[in-house]
């Protein structure tokens, strides 16, 4: 692993936090959207909070596609688990969100556990992969 | 109602994203390094080659599905429940998905971390 491939991880986690709290912000502007008014999605890119969030989810997406093109799906999945602890703090603290003490330990199991992955020798060869993982992997056991 | 909405938007998240994420992770791997790629041969050619992958366009329009169902989720549940739920239970069904469609080895110590963030999970539905 590179200094720059921990780079992309982390824009992997950083951006999908801010892109989805920026969604929430403008979903909660138009209220809640019912099954006879599907078509308010569609609607909803326009809203300028929720355009912000389309454009940081593509930063996301291509820092994503960029670390899976190097490693393992099993890999790159515990790497956001930063992000859903930014999304927790962006909810309490820019929405004011209340956040009930066991949504609080919910959050914490949940970061344990992909960070219990992420800190485990990552087997991401397996016989049937290719040359490029192969080398990927190898990267990062070291 | 409201809940069942939320809930019921969740699936379709958990369903759509896990798909697309095996999509594009094969995809990918069919890409090859991005990075030496890039470095190689330039970025028009990173480009190229992810666009003339067929897998790719399939893992995208599983993306956008799950896109819309997490709008969908958003505009009834909380931020703070509908992102961590759907979020680690996606990731609980790729442990399953890569396991089975990509062949990665998920051993004891990743099925023992799916059980935690099942329980984050549960514990977040109170």
């Amino acid at each position: 692993m590179t200094y720059r491939k921990y780079l992309v991880l982390a824009g992997v986690a950083a951006f999908s936090a801010a892109g989805d709290s920026l969604l929430a912000r403008g979903m909660k502007d138009l209220g809640g959207i019912s099954l006879d008014h599907l078509s308010s999605l569609i609607v909803a890119i326009l809203n300028p909070w929720v355009a912000c969030g389309i454009l940081l989810l593509l930063a996301f997406f291509a820092s994503y596609m960029s670390a899976l093109s190097w490693a393992d799906l099993t890999y790159v999945l515990p790497a956001s688990s930063l992000g859903y602890v930014l999304v927790a703090l962006a909810a309490r603290f820019l929405f004011h969100e209340a956040i009930s003490p066991a949504r609080w330990l919910g959050i914490a199991l949940i970061t344990a556990g992909v960070g219990f992955v992420a800190a485990g020798p990552s087997h991401t060869t397996s016989d049937k992969r290719s040359k490029t993982s192969g080398i990927a992997s190898q990267e990062a056991q070291s | 109602m409201k809940e069942l909405y939320t809930w019921a938007a969740i699936g379709l998240i958990v369903i759509a994203s896990s798909a697309g994420d095996v999509l594009l992770s094969r995809a990918m791997k069919q890409v090859g390094d991005v990075s030496e790629l890039w470095k190689d041969h330039g970025l028009f050619k990173v480009v190229e080659r992810i666009l003339s992958t067929p897998t790719f366009f399939l893992g995208l329009i599983a993306m956008g599905g799950a896109f819309y169902s997490l709008l969908f989720a958003l505009s009834w549940g909380d931020l703070s429940l509908v992102v961590p739920a759907s979020a680690s239970l996606t990731f609980v069904a790729n442990a399953f998905a890569a396991r089975i469609f990509l062949h990665e080895r998920v051993g004891r110590r990743r099925l023992l971390a799916a059980l935690l963030v099942a329980g984050g999970v549960a514990l977040m539905a109170i």
